[in-house]
């Protein structure tokens, strides 16, 4: 039965109450970002939304596997074969080289590189805002990723995490307006930071002179200044330079390299800073159980990286000083609560 | 539970699960605001039931969905709902034409404080499109009111309140 007066404080007095809330609530995530607790709770009534969204997506690829004929499976292992003999073949070589390394950096007294953890995640296929880019993975909490890791594809730096639920965690790509990611010309070692633009397509980065030895083509790696990226990963390479005498810095932009808005697949990469706490569960090259596919790719990943490192520390220990007067501004990755 | 609390639920829920489902790239801009659509029809239908408080934590909902800082979404979504709260009376017995153009202003508005927020906080989006779910939002509302009445007339309880 319905009663006649409705009880409760009116429309308008919980209007006001909840204005109220929402700005300090609002003031409080944008100036502390203290309000993960809440985030979180609120994540998992979602996660039914996401999980059903999701769905018809993973039923298409289970379907594409289970009805695939018996041929085109025969004929993808051989392939896939032919590729992990070609990268294990690369990756004994670059272990070798590694240790190398390793060894003449100890000698040289200067700080080991240690190689990074990884995770598979995968892109929970939900769309969220328009102008942001963000994206949603399958990998959370429980699986020890941590706000501000660095997620790679097999192509390049693709963003870092910015929210960490149970189950889910939100990842920022490196196109989004607000981040940045600090990088280096791995050609010259001149340092920059690559700023999102809104568009998957280019970087931009800026505070760089006139003078500056910059081509189209050269490639960017991670610089890993700011300490939360690892350093040495491909990230993006450049496209256009413009030199507009009457600016103070040159306009430079470059393609990312990582597939920002086609990858399914992403890396979770732990970096020196933030060891992963279990041991080492996933070791990306010699793990039999792993799915295929995605182990090229991540060996191709950890390949990439290692080869920069070798080349970057050659560089070092051979023509230190070649390395350009220090112009670019050095800052962190991004303020990655926004 | 009384059945009228279970079909707003699950309308709801249809309506976060559109919000988020993947579309082509050339649509995304023209995704109406579904969550705000179904919840001024059942503010309209249902104002005892449905109201600010709802309305304030579907809206925390979007923030951590879209990604946004908490009460963003959550503030506009709230402001809406208390409008249609007050109006319920005058938008019911309006025509679906008149409510369709309240509807446009009243999304308008949602639009532009989720806008505001994003400016002060620094990153606005620069484009008109940014407009466009207002507009579509507008266009759908009489089937959007025509499915959500039906749905209410046969899932409902048989009092309307």
């Amino acid at each position: 039965m319905q009663t006649l007066f409705l009880q409760g404080p009116s429309a308008t007095l919980r209007m006001t109450i909840f204005v109220i809330i929402s700005l300090a609530l609002m003031t409080i995530d944008h100036r502390w970002q203290h309000l993960d607790a809440v985030r979180n709770t609120l994540s998992y009534l979602l996660y039914p939304v996401e999980y059903v969204v999701d769905l018809p997506i993973r039923l298409y690829y289970w379907g594409e596997e289970t009805l695939s004929t018996q041929q085109d499976l025969l004929d993808e292992n051989r392939q896939l074969r032919d590729l992990q003999l070609q990268t294990r073949v690369q990756l004994q070589k670059l272990d070798i080289l590694e240790k190398e390394n390793d060894r003449l950096r100890r000698l040289l007294s200067a700080t080991p590189k240690t190689t990074e953890d990884h995770l598979i995640a995968e892109i929970i296929a939900v769309d969220v805002d328009p102008y942001r880019h963000f994206i949603v993975l399958n990998k959370g909490s429980n699986d020890d990723a941590y706000k501000g890791q660095p997620i790679i594809d097999a192509h390049g730096v693709m963003g870092q995490i910015v929210y960490v639920n149970a189950m889910t965690s939100t990842a920022m790509l490196i196109s989004d307006v607000s981040h940045a990611i600090p990088v280096q010309i791995d050609r010259t070692g001149l340092r920059s930071v690559a700023f999102g633009t809104g568009q998957t397509d280019y970087l931009d980065l800026r505070h760089i002179p006139h003078n500056a030895d910059i081509r189209v083509g050269d490639k960017l790696i991670s610089s890993g200044l700011g300490e939360r990226f690892p350093r040495n990963y491909p990230v993006a390479i450049i496209t256009k330079i413009n030199r507009d005498t009457g600016e103070t810095f040159i306009d430079v932009r470059a393609e990312p390299l990582a597939q920002l808005d086609t990858s399914r697949e992403v890396l979770l990469v732990w970096t020196q800073n933030h060891e992963k706490p279990t041991p080492e569960l996933e070791q990306p090259a010699e793990e039999p159980g792993k799915e295929t596919v995605e182990k090229d790719a991540e060996e191709s990943v950890v390949k990439d990286a290692v080869e920069k490192a070798v080349e970057e520390s050659d560089k070092e220990v051979v023509k230190e000083p070649v390395e350009e007067p220090e112009t670019a501004v050095i800052m962190e990755p991004a303020n990655s609560g926004e | 539970m009384e059945s009228n609390f279970k079909v707003v639920v699950l309308s709801l829920f249809v309506a976060f699960m559109l919000t988020i489902m993947p579309l082509p790239d050339w649509v995304v801009e023209f995704r109406p605001d579904w969550v705000t659509l179904v919840l001024i029809y059942w503010a309209m239908a249902l104002p005892a039931r449905v109201g600010v408080t709802m309305a304030w934590l579907a809206g925390l909902m979007l923030d951590v969905s879209h990604g946004a800082i908490l009460g963003q979404h959550a503030l506009g979504l709230m402001l809406v709902i208390y409008i249609v709260h007050l109006q319920h009376q005058r938008l019911r017995v309006a025509s679906l034409i008149q409510q369709a153009i309240v509807i446009f202003f009243l999304l308008l508005l949602k639009q532009l404080i989720v806008l505001w927020v994003s400016g002060i906080v620094g990153h606005a989006p620069v484009t008109w499109l940014y407009f466009m779910p207002t507009i579509t939002g507008a266009m759908l509302w009489p089937w959007i009111y025509i499915i959500l009445r039906d749905i209410r007339r046969k899932f409902g309880d048989r009092v309307n309140y």
